[in-house]
């Protein structure tokens, strides 16, 4: 198994992200600067990380979905690698067309850091087949900028579509439908503002995170 | 030339910025404000002497870049 971190100028999650997935999964993880243009090879997972990638510059995940590691990481995504953005890194993927849908201001213009219940709105995908059933699961949230958008028919379509993943039980932000994290059609790009990087250990309050990398890992 | 393009969420995505404003500017004693917006302003120089091709090309530049337009719609004036 082997994962990589993508790391922008302005990423403040890489380390945890990388300490994450190591122990919970074992597997090798590296970190990958954003200037680079190729990834390592045999990739399980591609995580783009939290943060504040360039400063949010523009808009958030905007001058990040322009690095040139981004196209190896749509290559990658291309041929079926799994690829999860993470708060920041949801932005990202949605700036770089991965992902259907923005990441707007919160609604009630608050930066919000809490734990936070979700449901399991699809449990059938592989970033949580390992929920095995379970429909709640705990982890937590940091952003200000995670209120979900997309128009009603791309909201029908994901939903028809299986393609949320994770709803929040309690809207934190104002996200369309609740919606915390979503997949692409073929279902290996997964965007989500929770952090299961923050979700890892008894220590942190919940251990929902690590089933989620798990998950993926045991997939590929 | 001189270019310069607006950014405005679009009417339909919640302006949650522009609404705080207008209940602010109320509580000042504005209350004939409404329809409050906020967006933002990006200036640069263009070079070329073509002002029908540089208005193409920077609005290829907000479709591209300068605007999310899944969100936010545009206005671009080149002169």
């Amino acid at each position: 198994m082997k994962a990589a971190v993508v790391v922008f100028p302005g990423s403040n999650c890489d380390r945890d992200c990388a300490v994450a997935i190591e122990r919970s999964t074992g597997a090798k993880v590296e970190r990958v600067w954003h200037q680079e243009s190729a990834l390592p090879s045999g990739l399980d997972l591609i995580v783009l990380p939290g943060g504040f990638a360039y400063g949010d510059y523009l808009r958030c995940g905007a001058m990040a979905s322009l690095s040139p590691v981004m196209r190896a990481v749509a290559d990658a995504a291309e041929r079926g690698v799994a690829v999860a953005g993470i708060c920041n890194g949801f932005q990202v993927l949605c700036e770089a067309g991965m992902l259907p849908g923005a990441l707007l201001r919160n609604a009630a213009l608050k930066y919000v850091c809490t734990p936070i219940d979700l449901e399991v709105a699809n449990g059938q995908t592989r970033f949580t087949a390992g929920y095995a059933g379970r429909r709640e699961v705990t982890m937590t949230i940091g952003n200000g900028e995670g209120n979900f958008f997309a128009d009603e028919e791309t909201l029908d379509r994901l939903e028809g579509e299986g393609q949320v993943v994770f709803r929040y039980k309690a809207n934190p932000n104002g996200s369309a439908r609740a919606i915390a994290g979503i997949v692409s059609g073929r279902g290996n790009v997964l965007g989500m503002m929770p952090h299961p990087d923050r979700a890892f250990e008894e220590e942190l309050g919940s251990t929902d995170g690590a089933i989620l990398f798990q998950s993926v890992l045991a997939s590929a | 030339m001189k270019a310069k393009v607006e950014v405005f969420l679009k009417p339909g995505v919640l302006d949650v910025q522009g609404k705080a404003i207008e209940g602010a500017l109320h509580g000042l004693g504005f209350g004939a404000v409404s329809g409050v917006r906020v967006g933002k302003t990006i200036e640069f120089e263009l070079d070329g002497a073509d002002k029908a091709k540089a208005e193409n090309e920077v609005k290829a530049m907000c479709d591209r870049l300068l605007a999310n337009t899944v969100i936010e719609g545009y206005r671009v004036d080149v002169g």
